[in-house]
């Protein structure tokens, strides 16, 4: 316990009077903490945007306009007995008209053809949801085999659908593989840098270490004050990260919450600090001690 | 055969309790790789250390420290610890050897008195002269007791009046009943102790007198 208090002391006065040197190794630290960092924000965004453009997956249903509400009813309640359907929602044949007349305000020609023929010609949809994206295929075999003959129903939209949603997850899975190594590679790149810097921080202070041996010092004793000033140089980084990406989110958040489909960089960090706060300051203080240790083990075989 | 490279060959000695021994040579004569052999510093490739009935190259790493807090080192080059002040390279050595707060509290200032720096106890190593750090070395070897003060060239750094002071201090604390093994090259030094004297050559002992001058 009296050690274990001196290691501290020591440790923390030596963080304090190698002022320079701790500062260079608190800079550097926080440099590859915010990369680190910024892994942690990329990867919550892009499993985000898969996650809402997966959520844009359904299939439509269509119905002939000559399907009567009970009738639809019926096919909405076989369809809704499938385990894989999560949700089903209807659409009327006056709704549909509705959308349709909305998505068309601006076009004039469409619209007057639309008044010249007098009635509706739109049909009810029913748009289904599946608890997994995978199962859609499964569902649309159903719809096909057990409904197809059915009279009222026109068309399923799936397949045309597939295409564009299948290429799009893909692209994001690419973008989000490419991006993840690139990063990777950063925090690595910076984790190395880091390690170097409080290597070198330790290098300095290799003949102190010898004398400390022949005085008559445990490794133990030795050691521990470094890795209590490794830590330190972690928790000091890892602080002034949290500081920093807090305008940072706060600035990202509002330029690209619309880019990013309403995902909001700055509300994320703030719901979210408890996992930052414990990745950034545990990555600090993981790095900055156990750097310290391997450091000094190189120093110690006198 | 000749030596091929060895720094230290065929040396045989034993040294008993407070001696005060002179070890004087040529550089490169081994004094230096025979004070490193007895701290566990070096190995031999042949032959064997005993420190009272240990063998100290039989130590295993990890309990090296236990040994060497028998032996109080004091370095031609000083070696404080720069950025802890007098006080606190002296009170590393107690730290380290696990000595309650008290008695640190106490040790040091009374040992720092006795080397003559009761008013620097917080200067930094950089602040202090040659012979002051010198000084505080010296402390820091002889505030755990130890059995043995070993010096290799402690006045090499030092001007005479500082070298006069550093020697003194050693007597004393031979007087004390500390067993004391330097080396040197000072004549002046080994001629006005007029105690046992090992001249090295070439790695080898050329000469061991009981009251021995400095002759090379």
């Amino acid at each position: 316990m009296m050690m274990l208090r001196r290691i501290f002391v020591a440790g923390a006065k030596s963080f304090i009077r190698s002022g320079s040197v701790s500062f260079a190794t608190v800079l550097i630290m926080t440099v590859t903490l915010m990369i680190i960092g910024f892994l942690v924000f990329l990867s919550a965004v892009l499993s985000n945007t898969l996650v809402s453009i997966q959520d844009k997956v359904d299939v439509n249903v269509y119905f002939t306009p000559a399907a009567s509400d009970s009738d639809i009813a019926t096919i909405q309640e076989e369809i809704e007995a499938i385990p894989e359907v999560a949700a089903t929602t209807y659409t009327s044949r006056e709704e549909a008209l509705i959308q349709f007349r909305e998505r068309h305000a601006d076009d004039e020609l469409t619209l007057r053809a639309l008044d010249e023929l007098g009635e509706n010609p739109l049909g009810a949809s029913l748009s289904i949801k599946a608890n997994d994206p995978s199962q859609y295929e499964g569902i649309v075999q159903y719809l096909e085999n057990d409904l197809g003959g059915s009279s009222f129903i026109d068309r399923i939209n799936y397949f045309q659908n597939k295409t564009v949603i299948d290429r799009l997850t893909a692209a994001i899975k690419a973008t989000a593989r490419a991006g993840s190594i690139i990063v990777f590679l950063f925090a690595l790149a910076s984790t190395i840098i880091a390690l170097a810097t409080v290597r070198l921080a330790i290098y300095s202070a290799r003949d102190e270490i010898a004398v400390m041996r022949l005085v008559g010092a445990s490794n133990m004793y030795i050691r521990g004050p470094f890795i209590v000033a490794g830590i330190l140089s972690g928790v000091f980084a890892g602080l002034i990260t949290l500081i920093l990406f807090y305008p940072a989110a706060w600035y990202a958040g509002s330029a690209t919450a619309i880019w990013l489909g309403g995902f909001n960089v700055f509300t994320y960090y703030v719901d979210n600090f408890a996992v930052f706060f414990g990745v950034i300051v545990g990555a600090g203080v993981f790095l900055g001690g156990v750097a310290s240790y391997l450091a000094v083990r190189r120093y110690l075989k006198v | 055969m000749y030596r091929d490279g060895a720094a230290l060959d065929n040396v045989t000695l034993s040294i008993a309790p407070k001696e005060f021994v002179s070890i004087v040579g040529h550089s490169g004569a081994g004094k230096t790789t025979l004070l490193k052999m007895l701290l566990a510093q070096e190995r031999p490739t042949d032959g064997s250390v005993f420190f009272e009935s240990v063998d100290v190259h039989t130590l295993p790493k990890s309990s090296l420290h236990h040994y060497r807090r028998k032996i109080g080192m004091i370095f031609q080059d000083f070696r404080l610890i720069p950025n802890k002040t007098a006080y606190e390279n002296i009170a590393f050595a107690m730290e380290a050897a696990g000595r309650p707060d008290d008695e640190i509290a106490t040790d040091v200032p009374y040992i720092l008195e006795l080397v003559g720096l009761g008013g620097k106890a917080h200067h930094f190593p950089h602040q202090l002269s040659g012979g002051e750090q010198q000084r505080v070395a010296i402390g820091r070897a002889i505030i755990n007791q130890p059995d043995v003060i070993v010096a290799d060239e402690p006045t090499g750094n030092l001007d005479p009046v500082n070298t006069f002071e550093v020697i003194e201090i050693l007597k004393k604390i031979n007087e004390l009943g500390t067993t004391v093994l330097i080396t040197t090259h000072n004549k002046g030094v080994v001629d006005a102790m007029g105690r046992r004297v090992i001249t090295m050559e070439n790695g080898r002992i050329a000469r061991d007198d009981a009251q021995g001058h400095y002759i090379l």
